[in-house]
């Protein structure tokens, strides 16, 4: 029986016992795939094969398959790399940076989330290889001993800073995530009836025992992995906006892109959170696990960060008004005037006004509006990178060389075709990977050995969230939760 | 205390030393075999990796390769070493003297030649592109005699019997027909052909002819000379672009426009014209006036400038104004008409007898000769062959079925022509039509004389064996008369009286010009309009109603009038000087029609005149003539090869056959169609937006003021007040020891031309992408000339109208707008942006202060081309060697045939890498070989650019900044403070490329005078 405390509201509702979420949990691995899995999973593939299509046509005939220009170089390319790396920045955020802030409550979001930022930060890592007019030879960006003469790399080059940047990203999120998932791969491999899921989850859990000595490092381990991570989460994010910042381009050469950038990438993440955790709490009945409550902080977040990104823009424009720099000026009104405005008022209406709404408790606390919410926010976002890469470039110093930029068909298959790519790792992670950190969730219980009821099969399979008295008792093995959540 | 590893070290044995310091202990041979005839290990491990390396070469097939080395090596020419040929470029419209660049035998690029006095090492952008179609497989390849509805191939000896019993066959008259021909070798060949078939006629026409032009001046083109013309009004001649003889009037003109600070006095030029055209863009005074306005302009002008003081239609300010500059400058200042309307030429020969231009601005010694076409004659030889008397026509080098506005009346006339001989180079509209088809050689392949100019003669001689089996239409004409000499010692033999001897002779083969001796025998004349006849033909001249939409044809830089190098991509992808427009012809109109019809850019339109219509797209100009339309000609071939055919349409049959000759201009009616055509254009943001770090200029009053005051120097704040920009940084410099590459633009000598831009493409081996790409934005010109147009808005405006709205407004080029050109390539900057962002070093700085580009290295991220801001960079997007897309256009690197038009010296870049302009690195380098080798330091003037080299105008300056007595060093410290400026200097890329502001002379002293 789960204990209710007076004061506190449970992290995780429905009464669970520590089996029900064992049960909860290993179901949807344990289980056949449902059709609504399968469908999904087909439209992704579907979106996949537009993927690898476009990137056919990428690397057979060239860039001059994407509607780049002699003025406007990057367009959709690094759109898409600098949104799929913002993207990833909640995962990063949720599983260090709350895990050092000791909020609980990111236990029941942070595997998906995790697992979102690797699976975002493989969809960016694409473009930086796929944009390159010889991705062949992408691997003289590392500074590695060649045959090749005295070359060496550019460390002057914020490319290769990205580079760096983002190769530590993916190793350290990755090492992050995995280490997270052994010990829940020991219960699924303790559960598994067939002996290739018994054999496969065995590999992947390392001969993990669950012993006190094990958890014990398994903390450790977490705390330094997240001490890792924290400053990745400031450093990525800075490093890819110095792509631009460190450039002479009107409207890319601006400091404040550093933090605008960390901010804006914590909100595009958090909105991608938001419509993956909406749609896996109701696919694979998750509610209990991934409550209201849980929606309305992650809202908030994003509201604080909508506001960061929202003053940034405007601190932008005063900046161009101040420094009395022709050029950057120009690039500015252009920005919100030019030919390009529609995208700069997109920008504007999904990332600075709508998220304002998350004042209101009925918005912050409403399933299809924050649904809805993070979806405008996510177009916003993409956005704001379209109008910060295109809008600059179209238009820089001489009048003689300005061009428009417009997407080929080969843009819009490489983008929709990473969604594909995107949503066929989230998928198979989803089906095959316990999407909540079940040991973890565990720990956040308020359950009672004494009181708690017997397993029923029923409830666990629908879960209904059945307000329960509170009945005082002793704590059990899950720690007490000291943190107030509202 | 000592440490020691074992007891050999400590006891130190002498064979443990031996070997104690060694990082490998010696083999010990103990291992192998005492049998001597069994390997040992280590040489059976070599033996087997021997065997098996052996054994996979040997199933490897090699690929055989033959190499055929020179049994008999011609002493001049070695592998890597360029030889220079003098010869001349004529083919019918403006004369170019050139030395030929060859490499091991191949022609690989045309340079101007220094030795001429006429174009004086300029060379036209039309004569730098010739060269690559020297090697057009569109080209006729061998002799050929029409059977049914193709051609056979005809052996040589055959087909010279055929045509000779056909041509003693023939009965009625025989006409040769041909574009102007200066060459007197050539017209005696012709005149032997004559002898032998006494009923011939030689008829030339030219596609923009300048019939009347001719007959105001007897028989000849006025000799011109531009230097010495302080005031020159132009009634519709663009004579910077494509009127008679564009380089050797643009570089007499571009003199008169050098300004320094002891020579603060400059030319001033008005131009009176429809179409906006590049002499109209380089005007200091510009009036748009209809074609139909022509005569009354020039009446106007006349009855000005001489006092007549009859009454005339037209008035305005400026026409005042030019009639006072004239007059004022009596006997420096010269009136030019590109009129082919014989009363207004009159009148000009008139106002400029009366300005006493004749003995100064007009040398009557050397008139011009590229100009003879008698449309009078032409017009008569088509009626000729409609009615059947003409028993045989020989085309040579002539399409008037495309580019002769009767061209439909010729197509029904060759049908009537029992004999119809081609000597054209393919077989075009017109050869298509033809029974017989004597492909011409290539002037390359060639022997010929020109003489461009009374008194001026110029030699071409062949540089290589003709490519394909043709023969020299001079030589033919002589087989077919009979004559079996070859055509060099027919030359020879014409040349005899000028150089007896053999040194003399190839003197003249050396330098390729000669002066002094005229061969030419004086043009026959027509007799010239009196004024007063003249007057009177303009006051009778029927009246076009006021709201008759009038158009005017008017001749391209790149492609000229007749169309002949349209299948020259070279030239169809050079942008327009005025619109930027590449590929096709387009109807131009001006701002007000467009709103008034609701036309937008690209819209297609019908334009219909004499029966005849076009459909092109509208091109919105501006500075074209309210109520009038502007369509080139030379567009719309059919025939003339892959990459010509189709591209925009043919607009010669618009042009009007008036009873006194081919006027240029017609009434039209225009009626727009749903259909939309992009057109190409290479710039499509057309207005400097006040942009005054880019480009800079200022009038003529202040620079005579004070010169220090004409530039505006952009300045930073600093610790210690204000600053010029390259006073902080916060980088180190370089410092270069050896040399320092810089070159220097005189805005004010840029005419404009593109004849840079072609020179860096065939030097450069750079790629023509063709129409969709241009619209794509995607050329490769390495090298751009950027041309702004003037706005009636300016930052005044913010005030008032607030910076978004003028920032709009601005936008917009006023109806009649100012322009000013910028040359625009890599700036080689000291800091340049793209070094630091470039991952893996592929672009770097050189010691010679170079931005230089290494293919093999680039990767392709393209951040130096974002972070470029002259965005000069240039990516190859796709493979354009090998891409079948690319095979239409940019065919001659698809083919051995026309790859050898490529520069062994540049390397074709490979797909997914950046380019750039070099500074012509391969140049460079190979004058510092040139200079290492005798030991001394390359000598100023020795090391050029391609751009450079090719500029007529002189306008571009290169060389090396640390030597103090360079020319640019000398024009640097001459225009430091004064009108050198670097392009957006606040940002502090320090380029290495500096310009000198653009001076105007458009304020008037006249009226300043009225006003006080």
């Amino acid at each position: 029986m789960q204990h209710v405390s007076a004061v506190r509201e449970p992290l995780v509702t429905g009464g669970k016992t520590l089996h029900d979420v064992t049960q909860d949990i290993c179901y949807q691995v344990e289980a056949k795939p449902n059709i609504r899995w399968m469908a999904a999973l087909s439209v992704a593939l579907f979106f996949l094969g537009i993927f690898f299509y476009s990137v056919y046509r990428t690397v057979w005939y060239g860039i001059g398959e994407w509607g780049l220009n002699k003025t406007v170089n990057w367009a959709w390319d690094i759109t898409n790399f600098v949104w799929w790396v913002g993207i990833g920045h909640a995962g990063t955020l949720i599983s260090a940076v709350l895990l050092l802030f000791r909020q609980k409550w990111r236990s029941s979001i942070n595997r998906a989330a995790e697992a979102m930022t690797i699976f975002a930060v493989i969809c960016a890592a694409m473009f930086p290889v796929l944009h390159m007019g010889r991705p062949w030879l992408a691997y003289w960006v590392f500074p590695f001993q060649n045959t090749f003469g005295s070359l060496w790399v550019n460390f002057n080059s914020p490319l290769l800073w990205d580079v760096f940047a983002i190769s530590t990203y993916f190793t350290v999120s990755l090492v992050f995530w995995y280490i997270g998932l052994i010990p829940d791969f020991a219960t699924i491999r303790d559960r598994a009836k067939g002996s290739i899921a018994k054999f496969s989850y065995s590999m992947l859990s390392f001969g993990w025992k669950g012993s006190a000595k094990a958890w014990s490092r398994y903390e450790t381990v977490s705390l330094i992995l997240a001490g890792v991570s924290t400053p990745l989460v400031l450093s990525v994010h800075t490093i890819v906006s110095m792509d631009f910042a460190t450039s002479v381009v009107p409207g890319w050469h601006t400091t404040i892109f550093p933090p605008y950038f960390v901010a804006g990438a914590i909100f595009s993440g958090f909105a991608m959170v938001l419509t993956l955790m909406l749609i896996t709490r109701v696919v694979f009945r998750l509610e209990d696990y991934i409550t209201l409550e849980h929606i309305a902080l992650m809202n908030k977040i994003m509201m604080v960060t909508g506001s960061i990104v929202g003053v940034a823009y405007i601190t932008e424009f005063f900046i161009a008004w101040y420094s009395q720099v022709e050029f950057e000026q120009y690039a500015f009104i252009n920005r919100a005037t030019g030919p390009y405005w529609w995208s700069y008022a997109a920008m504007m209406t999904c990332n600075v006004i709508t998220p304002q709404l998350v004042w209101i408790r009925r918005v912050r606390y409403s399933i299809p509006l924050t649904f809805v919410l993070s979806i405008i926010v996510n177009i916003g976002m993409w956005f704001e990178r379209f109008v910060i890469i295109v809008t600059s470039l179209h238009r820089d110093y001489l009048p003689s060389s300005w061009a428009m930029f417009s997407p080929s068909i080969i843009d819009i298959g490489l983008y929709v075709g990473t969604l594909g790519l995107f949503f066929t790792l989230f998928l198979l992670f989803a089906k095959f990977f316990p999407v909540i950190n079940m040991a973890e969730v565990k720990t956040i219980l308020k359950y009672t050995v004494d009181n708690g009821p017997t397993y029923n099969p029923q409830k666990a399979a629908h879960a209904t969230p059945a307000p329960q008295p509170a009945i005082h008792g002793a704590p059990a093995s899950a720690p007490v939760n000291y943190n107030k959540h509202d | 205390m000592k440490y020691w590893k074992g007891i050999e070290e400590l006891e130190s044995a002498p064979e443990f030393m031996q070997s104690a310091f060694a990082e490998f202990m010696p083999v010990k041979e103990s291992h192998a075999s005492k049998d001597a005839t069994a390997a040992p290990r280590r040489d059976f491990l070599k033996l087997m990796g021997f065997g098996v390396a052996a054994a996979t070469l040997a199933s490897c097939e090699a690929p055989v390769r033959k190499a055929i080395p020179y049994l008999n090596k011609p002493e001049e020419i070695d592998p890597a070493i360029s030889n220079f040929y003098a010869s001349t470029y004529f083919t019918g419209a403006d004369y170019n003297a050139v030395l030929v660049k060859t490499r091991e035998g191949r022609p690989i690029k045309l340079e101007g030649n220094p030795e001429s006095p006429i174009t004086n090492g300029g060379l036209s952008a039309r004569a730098q592109a010739a060269v690559l179609s020297l090697y057009d497989g569109g080209r006729l390849q061998n002799f050929a005699i029409k059977s049914g509805n193709g051609y056979e191939k005809a052996e040589v000896a055959a087909f010279d019997r055929a045509v000779r019993s056909k041509l003693a066959a023939t009965t009625g008259r025989i006409a040769i027909v041909s574009p102007t021909i200066i060459s007197p070798t050539t017209k005696r060949a012709i005149a032997e052909f004559a002898a032998r078939y006494p009923n011939t006629t030689h008829v030339m026409y030219d596609a923009q002819s300048a019939s009347a032009l001719l007959q105001a001046n007897g028989g000849t083109v006025p000799g011109y000379d531009f230097s010495r013309a302080n005031i020159v009004v132009s009634l519709d001649a663009d004579f910077l672009g494509t009127w008679i003889s564009p380089v050797e009037y643009g570089r007499q003109y571009a003199m008169t426009r050098k300004v320094n600070r002891d020579k603060r006095t400059m030319s001033r030029h008005y131009q009176f014209e429809t179409a906006m055209t590049l002499s109209g863009c380089n005007a200091d005074i510009r009036v748009p006036v209809k074609p139909s306005e022509m005569g009354q302009v020039a009446l106007a002008l006349y009855n000005a400038v001489t006092g007549a003081g009859g009454a005339s239609a037209y008035k305005n300010d400026k026409l005042t104004q030019a009639a006072r500059d004239l007059t004022a400058n009596r006997g420096a200042s010269l009136v030019i008409s590109g009129s082919n309307d014989p009363a207004v030429q009159a009148l000009v020969t008139a106002m400029n007898a009366a300005l006493g231009s004749v003995g100064t601005t007009i040398n009557p010694n050397a008139p011009s000769y590229v100009r003879q076409g008698d449309d009078a004659r032409m017009a008569a030889l088509v009626n000729d062959m409609n009615n059947g008397s003409v028993g045989a026509v020989i085309f040579y080098n002539a399409n008037p079925v495309f580019n002769h506005p009767l061209g439909a009346k010729v197509k029904s006339g060759i049908a009537k022509v029992p004999l119809t001989i081609s000597m054209n180079d393919r077989l075009d509209e017109t050869g298509a039509l033809c029974q017989y088809a004597a492909p011409d050689s290539h002037w390359l392949e060639s022997w010929n004389d020109y003489e461009p100019k009374r008194g001026f003669l110029s030699l071409a001689q062949p540089v290589i064996t003709p490519l394909f089996s043709t023969r020299q239409g001079q030589e033919s004409l002589l087989r077919w008369a009979g004559n079996n000499t070859t055509y060099y010692q027919y030359l020879r033999a014409t040349w005899r009286a000028l150089t007896p001897n053999d040194a003399a002779w190839d003197k003249v083969v050396h330098d390729g010009v000669a002066t002094g001796t005229a061969l030419a025998a004086a043009p026959a004349t027509t007799a010239a309009l009196s004024p007063a006849a003249a007057i009177d033909q303009i006051g009778r001249a029927p009246k076009t109603a006021a709201n008759a939409v009038e158009l005017a044809l008017y001749e391209k830089v790149g492609l000229g009038a007749a169309g002949c190098e349209a299948n020259n991509p070279f030239l169809q992808e050079l942008p327009d000087p005025v619109s930027k427009a590449t590929w096709g012809n387009y109807v131009a109109v001006p701002r007000k029609m467009a709103v008034d019809n609701e036309w937008e850019q690209g819209d297609v339109i019908q334009v219909t005149a004499n029966g005849y219509t076009v459909e092109l797209p509208v091109l919105i100009q501006p500075g074209q003539a309210n109520g009038t339309v502007g369509i080139a000609l030379g567009y719309g071939r059919t025939q003339s090869g892959k990459a010509g055919d189709q591209v925009g349409a043919n607009a010669a049959p618009l042009a009007m056959a008036a009873s006194n000759g081919l006027m240029y201009r017609n009434v039209v009616t225009l009626k727009k169609t749903d259909a939309t055509s992009p057109i190409a254009q290479t710039q499509t943001h057309h207005t400097i937006m006040d942009r005054k770090p880019v480009v800079q200029e200022n009038t003529l009053a202040q620079y005579i003021k004070n010169p220090k005051e004409v530039t505006e120097y952009e300045k930073v704040a600093t610790p210690d007040g204000l600053e010029k920009p390259n006073k902080v940084s916060l980088w180190q410099d370089y410092q270069y020891n050896n040399h320092h590459w810089g070159m220097m633009i005189d805005l004010n000598s840029c005419i404009g031309c593109g004849s840079c831009v072609i020179g860096c493409q065939t030097e450069n081996n750079t790629a023509v992408v063709g129409k969709q790409e241009v619209i794509n934005r995607r050329e490769m010109h390495w090298m751009r000339i950027d041309r702004y147009y003037s706005s009636d808005h300016h930052k005044d405006e913010f005030e008032t109208v607030g910076k978004v709205g003028t920032y709009a407004a601005m936008e917009d080029p006023s109806d009649n707008p100012q322009v000013i050109f910028q040359p625009m390539m890599c700036q080689q900057c000291n800091h340049a942006p793209c070094e630091t962002v470039c991952p893996v070093l592929a672009t770097t700085h050189s010691s010679e202060g170079l931005n230089q580009m290494t293919y093999n290295r680039c990767i392709g991220t393209r951040y130096c081309a974002n972070n470029c801001p002259y965005k000069v960079r240039r990516f190859n997007w796709f493979s354009y060697y090998s891409n079948e897309k690319f095979e239409t256009v940019n065919g001659h690197m698809f083919t051995d045939l026309g790859r050898m038009v490529l520069n062994p010296d540049v390397t074709v870049r490979a797909r997914g890498v950046m380019e750039k302009c070099s500074f012509c690195i391969q140049r460079i380098q190979l004058g510092k070989l040139e200079a290492k080798k005798q030991k001394r330091r390359p000598m100023d003037g020795e090391i050029v650019s391609a751009c450079a080299q090719s500029c007529p105008t002189e306008a571009i300056v290169f060389g090396d900044m640390r030597d103090p007595n360079s020319r640019i060093s000398q024009l640097m410290r001459r225009e430091d403070g004064e009108r050198a400026f670097h392009a957006l200097e606040s940002i502090n890329v320090q380029p290495n490329v500096t310009y000198l502001t653009k001076i105007r002379n458009a304020e008037s002293e006249f009226f300043a005078k009225e006003n006080a």
